[in-house]
């Protein structure tokens, strides 16, 4: 193996084809004459009995070629991923308003849509739960709630020498991948169906058409080569257009593409969960933690979906990267008459995090200690002490105390809090806030049995290599890396290797790409498929060609055996001769996760991956406006596969972070219906939003376990470095009033909550004098 | 709905085609000239992967309809590479990591090309101000910025396009 590869700012595999337009989405697909258009229609309801549903004037509207109702599925009607509640087509009643009702197909798209606008439906209304408060005071739960703890928190909380209690509400956020959801179905001889989808979990969703049609798995084939976006809202989310596309498709024999207007889109699919975290926690002079108390409130929505996950990764990250001995972190996945909740970067972890950072920023200001030393003292220990978090597992790679004096001493972060402090001093509406937060976070996904991966690795007689694996590109750039591995184990250039579409026909039974282990996981199962290659092409040269098989070694386009050296093409074409096989698949499964749901301890991680940030803001507290003005990061990726495109990642998760913390509000009217449906009036960040100053650099170190090139995933994990940016702006606020009261904020922060923020704590500092 | 003869150029050629009236710039542009290189983001004006140049100027194709490019000229994504070489822009975003996805790509060069056309020499704020109709879910613009601030640089010393 070389190293040729591994390591180096490869740019994107496609990005050549990026940026003429080359590069083919699934919208950009050449169809068949006589394809045909999906539309769904969606619930106005968000909780109510369909007492009648007449679509005869749908099927004789022009161009229409089926309506299909929940009636017309061939095969079963719930398409929950892991839990049932999910239904493609509303059955009976609808549980949020947005839910797919019936589907058209047409000759055009205007043509399904003008259709279904003639549909006669009647509704019985029912109490509809549109918050988390009503569910919890209601009971509405998708699972009872339940605990993790250590220790005795009652027990401590009452002992402690200073006591706080808090909340914070948290907002959700829409994915806005640019490529809205999208799915075309082309159907086969024996009723097989072949699906185009924009997914990150191919395998699930070719087993829910499957079940959808009334087939098995056999019978369907689901093909992505490339994804525009898609941040956790394609893990489950992409199926519903997909099988309602598979089963327009079967109803007419025909191709059918269902595309999501960016409004449906947004009104239809689901969004990072909205919470509510309360707490109480005990301390000492010092700020060091004695007890804490949590209780995480997650809006889950109608369904289950992959909330009750999401809920344990956000209770997994309730310590973010501080030591609790003693703590009762409680977990309620509350049931509303909202879309159902799911995946987005991070998966439930960021929202964990925000937690405790919160309490971490209100027993700082409580004490008149700066939050940064709170932050320190709090830190999980690096010599096998104070290392246990409350799931039991322990803490080997803290690299944290390190990385945060890094960033401290780079980010000049003592100095600039003198000057803040002098700023706010002088100024009287504008206020600068500074806030350093630091980021751990739980490598694999906690359901152990989805940490696995196969790839599948051809190499041509003529040199030339086809990668396949079970990862799914959405511009991540889990290809170039996954090529990256692939071209070291055989020596040869990047361009010698064809990165094909993720196909289910290729590689089975995969997990979704998500919970950052793309690269972790198929690199390795890559790796694993060269080798077995490898391990043939070595017999053969001892058998063959009188090599030490050990001997052989792979660069620059060539193979050195023993003395001699061939071209890869010449060797590979040689072993052809000598009937040597030269495909193989490969597998990996993560070593060392073991968890236990029933007890709640375990090991669910294989490593962390860890980070902090130092923002800067400044606040008009006439307006409520803010902007960031510096942001600096210190993240650590391990030895970084490819440092470009990790760089891309954190500058990327930072962005989206900020947006979801400062700007990006979901906002529900009374009847349930999302008004927030388009970026007109949900502010996604711009460029202009941009820190004007933004630095941003490697934690120099290894992945400690043995991780593809020792190097650490780095998909979600940047994410919440944004926190950063949320505590500088509270910081901010909490100067208007001297710096001793924490102020009322939660998030998005914009310019209204932080507005109505500051005019809260006046009023409180005025009430004390 | 009538169809009319629609005249414009697209991509340095002369095009004559019969158009509903009610036909959107991008639905000509993808579904009648067959391009797909043009992208379909928001369906509503906001996110700018849909953009084109009209006479030169950036417009967004998914809120345009074709009509209103009668007599005039439309720049896409494909024109700008002369075969397999790429312009400024381009090469930029490719070498400097400016697209993830990809998906934004396409409009986001557009509004560039644009910006350049008027402004060879932007600053970082100009950049951002220029570049403010166009989202970018995956890079946080650090790059795209990059990838502009380095073309510029391109034409400046001569690089074609």
């Amino acid at each position: 193996m070389s190293n040729q590869h591994m390591g180096k700012a490869v740019p994107h595999d496609s990005a050549a084809k990026h940026v003429t337009g080359q590069a083919i989405y699934i919208d950009d697909i050449v169809l068949p004459a006589g394809h045909l258009h999906g539309y769904v229609s969606m619930s106005p309801k968000a909780h109510a009995q369909i007492t009648s549903m007449d679509l005869s004037a749908v099927r004789t509207s022009p161009g229409v070629a089926a309506v299909i109702s929940a009636t017309d599925v061939p095969g079963a009607i719930d398409i929950g991923p892991v839990l049932p509640g999910d239904p493609v087509l509303a059955d009976g009643w609808v549980e949020y308003a947005g839910q797919a009702l019936f589907a058209v197909a047409a000759g055009t798209e205007s043509e399904a849509r003008a259709a279904a606008k003639r549909a006669d439906i009647t509704y019985d209304d029912l109490d509809a739960i549109l918050d988390i408060e009503t569910a919890r005071a209601q009971g509405s739960y998708i699972v009872e709630p339940y605990a993790i703890t250590v220790g005795d928190a009652q027990a401590a909380l009452a002992k402690s020498a200073n006591q706080l209690s808090g909340k914070l509400a948290i907002g959700g956020q829409d994915h806005f991948y640019l490529e809205g959801q999208v799915a075309v179905a082309m159907p086969g001889e024996d009723g097989d169906m072949l699906i185009y989808s924009s997914t990150q979990h191919p395998s699930e969703l070719q087993h829910l058409v499957a079940k959808v049609l009334g087939k098995s798995s056999k019978d369907v084939t689901v093909e992505v080569r490339r994804m525009g976006g898609a941040f956790g809202g394609k893990e489950t989310q992409a199926a519903p257009v997909a099988c309602q596309a598979a089963l327009l498709a079967t109803a007419t024999g025909r191709v059918v593409k269902v595309r999501l207007d960016r409004d449906d889109d947004m009104m239809a699919t689901g969004k990072r969960h909205p919470f509510h975290v309360n707490w109480r926690v005990g301390f000492d002079a010092d700020g060091v933690l004695d007890a804490a108390a949590f209780d995480y409130l997650a809006d889950c929505g109608y369904s289950p979906d992959l909330s009750l996950a999401i809920l344990d990764r956000a209770l997994f990250h309730a310590d973010n990267g501080y030591f609790l001995k003693n703590a009762l972190i409680r977990g309620f996945a509350c049931k509303t008459n909202k879309v159902s909740m799911t995946a987005f970067r991070g998966f439930g972890g960021p929202q964990g995090m925000l937690g405790i950072e919160a309490v971490i920023d209100d027993i700082a200001r409580h004490l008149g200690i700066d939050r940064l030393d709170v932050t320190k003292r709090n830190l999980y220990g690096r010599d096998g002490t104070r290392d246990a978090t409350p799931y039991g597992q322990r803490v080997e790679d803290n690299i944290l105390p390190e990385l945060i004096d890094q960033l401290e001493a780079s980010s000049d972060y003592r100095q600039r809090r003198t000057e803040i402090t002098a700023f706010n001093a002088s100024h009287s509406h504008l206020k600068r806030g500074l806030a350093l937060t630091p980021l751990k976070f739980g490598i694999s996904f906690t359901a152990t049995f989805l940490n696995q991966a196969g790839a599948l690795v051809h190499v041509y007689n003529d040199g030339s290599i086809q990668l396949n694996h079970g990862g799914t590109e959405m511009g991540q750039g889990l290809n170039t890396k996954v090529a990256q591995v692939v071209a070291d184990e055989f020596g040869v250039p990047l361009d010698a290797i064809k990165i094909t579409a993720t196909h289910t026909g290729k590689v089975p039974n995969t997990s979704a790409t998500a919970a950052s282990s793309g690269t972790d996981l198929n690199g390795m199962a890559a790796r694993d498929a060269a080798q077995t290659i490898k391990a043939r092409l070595a017999a053969f040269a001892a058998e063959q060609l009188g090599a030490d098989g050990e001997n052989l070694s792979y660069a620059d386009g060539n193979v050195l055996i023993g003395e001699k050296t061939l071209t890869f093409a010449g060797f590979v074409r040689q072993a052809y001769m000598h009937r040597i096989s030269l495909s193989a698949s490969g597998f990996y499964a993560t070593p060392k996760i073991t968890y236990d749901p029933a007890t709640r301890q375990g090991r669910p991680f294989f490593y962390y991956a860890y980070g902090a940030a130092v923002s800067e803001v400044v606040v008009d507290a006439l307006t409520g406006e803010h902007r960031v003005l510096r942001a600096d990061i210190l993240h650590d990726a391990g030895r970084s596969l490819n440092p470009a495109l990790d760089l891309g990642q954190i500058e990327g998760g930072y962005i989206q972070g900020l947006g979801w913390l400062t700007t990006e509000e979901l906002w529900w009217d009374g009847e349930g219906n999302l008004k927030t449906h388009a970026p007109s009036t949900y502010k996604i960040p711009a460029a202009g939003d941009l820190p004007a100053d933004f630095r941003v650099a490697f934690f120099q170190g290894e992945n400690r376990e043995d991780n593809i090139g020792r190097s650490k995933a780095v998909g979600e994990p940047p994410l919440m470095l944004a926190s950063s940016a949320f505590f500088a702006i509270r910081d901010a606020v909490a100067s208007v009033a001297g710096n001793r009261l924490n102020p009322s904020l939660d998030t998005p922060a914009t310019p209204e909550k932080v507005l109505m923020a500051i005019e809260d704590i006046k009023q409180r500092r005025d009430t004390e004098q | 709905m009538e169809k009319s003869i629609l005249r414009l150029t697209l991509n340095g050629r002369e095009r004559a085609d019969a158009v509903d009236g009610n036909v959107l710039l991008i639905d000509y542009i993808r579904e009648i000239a067959g391009l797909t290189g043009t992208k379909m983001g928001c369906d509503g004006g906001e996110c700018g992967a849909c953009t084109v140049l009209v006479d030169g100027e950036p417009r967004l194709a998914c809120i345009s309809l074709a009509a209103s490019a009668e007599g005039h000229d439309v720049e896409t994504i494909e024109s700008l590479a002369e075969g397999t070489r790429l312009s400024a822009l381009q090469k930029s975003f490719h070498q400097k990591l400016g697209s993830q996805c990809g998906f934004c790509t396409p409009g986001m060069i557009m509004a560039s090309e644009g910006l350049l056309r008027k402004n060879p020499d932007p600053s970082v704020e100009e950049i951002r101000t220029g570049l403010s109709g166009n989202i970018c879910r995956c890079t946080g613009y650090v790059k795209i910025i990059e990838s502009v601030q380095d073309a510029a640089e391109r034409k400046a010393e001569g690089d074609a396009a």
